[in-house]
């Protein structure tokens, strides 16, 4: 070796400057809200890291927050408020100043405020900062405002309120740190994202944990599962029941968990026909009432006393028969039609499998129970020695929710969870505050009326009750644009963002005046038929006026919505801004304890654009709204939304932010405004965070020190045991008013699907489009998932990222392919009931065989987002939006309802059916369908064709720059696809 | 020709990381994390070739496969596989170097390319069986994983961040750094712990960097070798004797 001479080393330089100044801020890059720290050079980033001391991501950072850099120097990045001149849909804009711009806005808004303010229609997407908007839609005094929510997960948050207490993800998390069995439904990749990677990570470093990833499509989590169960898509329920059916059999299941935290022995009324069958026999005070098997009485199931029975039926002093709710729903799942066996073969898991899978949970729960030597207090005044965990965890999200019988699915996820006692037990699925709270949390929908100049008396969303709290005219017809809180969709919590560009085209059930929104692609890949929805935007009455006349937009790129939009409102990027992740809205709390934090903007922005809930409160004082502007007309948070950050009180002491309230700086939860609270917040980090006490930590429902806690928080309104329902009595009040009973009924055509869908306990039925098609013709299930890259993030432009997935592949399961002598790299088409699209197929073995799945929203369109029109994104990739309806197919009548599910009005865009079919040879190569690409903003930059970020930080070689440059020489690219499409 | 340093007697430090493929899943996080650290530190630029055009590629130092395996029981699983340069004792991409611009460091084995050497010849990517080296088309030299040279022992950083950005960023935890040659070690002792292994071990490059096999999963191939039961012995078959049976319990609220 000796023989050639070893050359001297290079002169390293290892301790190199890194950043002049480190700022914390919260990442935005998804939803998941981690705390970063970003390292600046001058006026540039250097570096983007996680925050150690962050509650969320302790120090770590995904793929996504490292690339912030590129989704902050975008070249799609808005530049000034925009005009529409050309068309519609053109792209053709003028540059107009922020004055012109807000007082068009101004004008527009004002005018309908003067009139009906329901002719608003204010709907935000990806919004974080939700608890202004919608705080902002009730002064204006529209009813119809929602974010994204109706799209994306209401299934889960209505099913866990209304069930559990408190959700899954935001809501809630398994117990990272003691569970032993996992048990994951329908997860999308990341989904939390890097809550759920620590957590798999510490998981499947114990010894003797197991991981179940239950889904159609083997990859992200799926790969790393203990087991992977390929379920056929929307079939998880019946998964669920025949559990379930399995642990009562063996009557594996925590009857003393049943009996104290849940409503399993509320006695249920029988009596078929009554105007009360179904709902819970109470006393005079309006205590639920149990059978007392010691003393063979009536009692208050709110008696700690109470020796209740669970089974048996009972015979009430009226003469009337009732039975405990657990007694009903034992009667339910004990039948045979849910058996591994019955179930087996549709949801295409074997009955021995799921034997065994039921077995390997009873034994967790029951023969490895954790017991922590925890003293602490329940609801009643008594004092328990220890806390006994069943460490069997559940954590479920996209599969479950995108489904139109998810509500009852994601139900029953919870009732198994009851069950095993594992909810918010040691090693079980644990709530995360401001959870748990009373089923559901309430407050109900405002909106019954809309007056001019009047604000709203309350939130436009909450929490239905019975069918007393819908918004609907005494004949039925709904009063919100998207139809929320209708007999069609009674408990859309989160609205039905989904139909309102649909429905306020047709006029159904009225017109409106503006549409505005804000971060909703909505022409694009968040709404289900795209092309229709183009159309929607764009179509005209006869007088040439658009059908909707006046469309307001706020994004900070390029998005494909921009075209469609008449004034453009640009927004910043997440580094240029504050913001408030507040407890009032989706806190980043852990079940550890409460947290909030804060953006703070760590670089000025260098675009004539301003952050959107600056804009929003600066048009709300031009329109004078109670709240944001004073008497004399100024503003009342004259330094926008900073100012609103620290001074707003939607309660008296309850702010946006709970931590170092007061004017010392002293108090949490409540307390006086603190006119240094956001510099506290920076000087912790930009988050403010506390930890329960042990006692604190677990049983959270029934636990007094917990309980006091959380009503000094503000978070529950008194402090009472929260009781779970395996019954929901709430809705048996809607069925019984599709039975004919009470003041509120149902149009006649809609009794049926009411009685039907608001059963009071979980029930499994087909989805509702899979039922209406015929199944031989479309013989396949068509999902997505987005990569974990870009998990709910605004990824297409990001130069990183899309180097990573810059096309979509249509995945197919091996043996299905063959049957169609499918190759692959060919090109199919996709055709379900509603279209077809065509895109290019990869094949592989870990995925369901009746179902193809796809990388969402990769494709995209031509002229947006910065792209070149030759980007593979919009020549090659695809949306299956395309081939989904908004609408179901026609009843009798001819109306259609939403293609959702019709509890809660979540979009069921996991339903799709279709066939495939493969392309002639000449119909290879490009996507369809295409549109044109849209006009170029004015001022848009140019393209480059080498980009040499960071070159300017190295003081070793500082003489390259980032400039635009031609590329010289053209090489030979290496690029190999891996089974992902992902390049390598 | 390069030549390797030449081992001396003392005890030598061997840089490395540890790659856990039980748990990495596939996230990229590394990837991106290391991309943004290194495009403004030692190899600065990390360029981009048409970054929002028809064919986007650029250099990175570290890149995640994920593909599908059939195993000997005829399962197929998804690996999720991390690679960036493996910093091998036997480096052919340092002996083959005709400059001297791609060298192993002695006091750390760090494998680097001086860029003030490097005629972009590509031998050394030729010669790298791992496909670790990153060619800069823009720059006309090859670049590659540095192990975050500028960081490990970077002064101006807290001591906690003195490790590669992939492991300080890594979401799972699949990622560990250390002295391989210290058997007393944390990273040696994993791999001791958890059978880490070589990377094509039968060409002899002796790799600094190890990668940790999936533990064996428990799903329905291996659960017959477990004590654990198979399926739930029902208490009675029959639902009304069922329900009989639980109304005479008595329980607490």
């Amino acid at each position: 070796m000796g023989f050639f001479p070893t050359s001297k080393q290079e002169d390293v330089d290892t301790s190199p400057h890194v950043s002049d100044e480190v700022k914390t801020t919260t990442c935005y890059m998804c939803a998941c809200r981690c705390g970063i720290k970003v390292h600046l050079r001058g006026d540039q980033i250097r570096y983007i890291e996680g925050n150690p001391d962050h509650p969320v991501n302790k120090g770590v950072l995904c793929a996504k927050g490292s690339a912030g850099i590129m989704q902050h120097n975008s070249p799609a990045r808005l530049q000034k408020p925009l005009l529409r001149t050309g068309e519609r849909g053109s792209g053709e804009f003028k540059e107009i100043e922020w004055d012109e711009a807000l007082e068009l806005a101004g004008g527009w808004l004002g005018k309908i405020r003067a009139k009906d303010p329901s002719k608003l229609a204010f709907f935000t997407g990806r919004d974080q900062s939700q608890s202004l908007t919608g705080w902002w839609a009730a002064k204006f005094g529209t009813r119809n405002f929602a974010a994204h929510g109706g799209f994306c997960s209401v299934n889960m948050a209505a099913a866990g309120l209304y069930s559990a207490g408190g959700s899954f993800w935001e809501f809630g998390e398994p117990d990272w740190d003691l569970t032993k069995y996992l048990l994951m439904f329908g997860v999308a990749e990341d989904h939390d994202s890097n809550p759920i990677k620590i957590g798999l990570g510490k998981l499947k470093g114990r010894e003797g944990t197991k991981f179940v990833s239950v889904n159609p499509v083997r990859t992200g989590y799926s790969g790393i599962a203990d087991e992977w169960i390929g379920i056929r898509p929307g079939t998880d329920g019946l998964f669920v029941f025949s559990l379930i059916h399995e642990l009562l059999k063996a009557e594996k299941i925590d009857w003393d968990y049943l009996s104290r935290y849940t409503n399993a022995p509320w006695l249920v009324i029988q009596d078929p026909g009554a105007a009360d069958d179904g709902l819970f026999v109470r006393d005079a005070e309006d205590n639920p009432l149990c059978y007392d098997a010691d003393k063979k009485t009536l009692i208050s199931a709110n008696n700690p006393d109470a020796k209740p029975s669970l089974a048996g039926e009972y015979t009430l002093p009226d003469g009337r028969k009732a039975v405990p709710a657990f007694h009903l729903m034992a009667e339910r799942y004990l039948d045979t039609q849910y058996s591994p066996d019955a179930v087996a073969e549709q949801i295409g898991y074997s009955a021995d499998n799921i034997r065994r899978i039921a077995a390997e949970i009873a034994h967790v729960a029951f023969e490895e129970q954790i017991e922590l030597d925890v003293p602490w207090t329940d609801w009643a005044g008594r004092k328990q020695e220890k806390m006994i965990g069943r460490p069997i965890s559940m954590h479920a999200m996209r599969g479950i929710s995108a489904h139109s019988n998810g509500f009852h699915t994601c139900r029953a996820i919870h009732v198994l969870q009851m069950l095993l006692g594992s909810i918010d037990v040691p090693g079980g699925f644990r709530h995360k505050p401001p959870f748990p709270r009373p089923c559901p949390p309430g407050p109900k929908p405002a909106g019954h009326d809309s007056i001019a100049n009047t604000p709203l008396p309350g939130m436009p969303l909450g929490f239905p009750t019975g069918p007393e709290d819908l918004l609907v005219e005494p004949d039925g017809t709904p009063k919100r644009i998207d139809k929320a809180y209708s007999w069609e969709y009674p408990l859309s919590s989160h609205g039905m963002m989904h139909m309102v560009i649909h429905n306020a085209w047709k006029g159904d059930p009225y017109p409106i005046d503006v549409l505005f929104m804000y971060m909703a692609n909505m022409s694009w890949n968040s709404s289900m038929n795209v092309q229709g929805t183009i159309k929607y935007l764009t179509d005209k009455n006869e007088d040439g006026s658009y059908k909707i006349p006046k469309i307001i937009y706020s994004d900070a790129y390029n998005s494909e919505m921009v075209a469609y939009a008449d004034l453009i409102l640009p927004d910043t990027t997440y580094l240029e801004r504050w913001d408030a992740i507040s407890l009032l809205d989706r806190p980043i709390c852990s079940a550890h304890g409460p947290a909030d934090s804060i953006r703070q903007p760590v670089i000025k922005p260098d675009r004539d654009v301003r952050p959107f809930q600056d804009v929003l409160l600066d048009l709300g004082a031009r329109l004078g709204l109670p709240g944001m502007a004073n008497e004399d007309g100024s503003p009342t948070y004259p330094g926008g939304y900073s100012d609103y950050i620290t001074n707003h009180e939607r309660t008296p002491g309850v702010g946006p932010l709970a931590g170092w309230r007061g004017k010392e700086g002293d108090q949490t939860g409540k307390g006086d405004p603190n006119p240094d609270q956001l510099q506290r917040y920076i000087d912790n980090g930009c988050f403010w965070s506390d930890e329960f006490t042990p006692e604190q930590s677990y049983y959270k429902f029934a636990n007094r020190s917990y309980l006091d806690r959380s009503k000094e928080m503000g978070w529950i309104p008194k402090a009472e045991r929260i009781v779970m329902h395996i019954y929901s009595e709430h809705m048996q009040k809607f069925r019984l008013a599709a039975q004919g009973h009470g003041e509120n009924q149902p149009p006649d055509v809609l009794r049926s699907r009411i009685e039907e869908t608001f059963d009071p306990l979980p029930i499994w039925y087909m989805p509702l489009e899979e039922k209406a098609y015929d199944g031989n013709e479309y013989p396949l299930h068509a999902i997505t998932q987005r990569p974990m890259h870009m998990y709910h993030s605004w990824g297409s432009q990001n130069a990183w990222l899309r180097q990573i997935t810059a096309q979509n592949r249509l995945f197919i399961n091996e043996i299905t392919a063959q049957k169609q002598a499918i190759s692959d790299d060919d090109w199919v088409w996709v055709i379900s009931p509603h279209g077809k699209v065509k895109t290019q197929v990869k094949l592989m073995s870990g995925v369901n065989p009746h179902t193809i799945w796809t990388w969402n929203a990769i494709g995209k369109r031509k002229g947006a987002w910065g792209l070149d029109d030759k980007a593979p994104e919009s020549n090659k990739g695809f949306l299956l939006n395309h081939i989904i309806s908004e609408l179901l197919p026609p009843r009798k009548d001819g109306y259609r309802y939403s293609n959702s599910d019709p509890v809660t009005g979540q979009a069921a865009w996991y339903d799709l059916r279709v066939r495939i079919e493969k392309c002639d040879e000449l119909e290879e190569g490009l996507t369809e369908p295409m549109q044109d690409a849209v006009a170029s903003l004015p001022n848009a930059p140019e393209q480059i064709a080498v980009l040499r970020y960071g070159a300017d930080f190295s003081e070793k070689r500082g003489s390259t720059t980032t400039s635009e440059e031609e590329i010289k020489t053209p090489t030979l690219k290496t690029t190999t696809e891996d089974l992902l499409g992902e390049k390598s | 020709m390069t030549c390797l340093p030449i081992p001396t007697s003392g005890p030598q430090k061997k840089l490395g990381l540890v790659i856990d493929l039980d748990i990495c899943v596939g996230c990229h996080a590394c990837a991106v994390n290391c991309k943004e650290w290194n495009t403004g530190g030692h190899s600065a630029p990390l360029t981009d070739m048409d970054p929002y055009g028809q064919d986007p590629n650029g250099v990175w130092f570290n890149r995640i496969h994920s593909f599908e395996v059939v195993d000997e029981d005829n399962d197929s699983r998804t690996v999720h596989f991390p690679k960036s340069c493996l910093h091998c004792d036997d480096a052919p991409c340092v002996t083959v170097c005709p400059t001297g611009a791609s060298y192993k460091r002695e006091e750390d084995g760090i494998v680097l390319v001086d860029a003030d050497k490097c005629i972009g010849c590509k031998l050394c990517s030729w010669a790298c069986a791992y496909g670790a080296r990153e060619y800069d088309e823009d720059a006309g030299i090859m670049k590659k994983c540095t192990l975050c040279v500028d960081r490990i022992y970077n002064e101006n950083l807290p001591e906690a961040s003195r490790v590669p950005a992939c492991v300080s960023t890594c979401p799972v935890g699949a990622r560990s750094f250390g002295d391989l040659n210290d058997p007393t070690s944390d990273v040696s002792q994993l791999v001791a712990d958890r059978e880490g292994f070589d990377l094509m071990a039968e060409l002899d490059y002796k790799p600094t960097n190890k990668y940790l096999p999936p533990r064996p999963k428990q799903n329905e191939h291996t659960v017959s070798a477990s004590n654990k039961p198979v399926a739930l012995t029902p208490v009675s078959t029959e639902k009304a004797g069922l329900l009989a049976q639980w109304a005479d319990k008595v329980l607490s609220l």
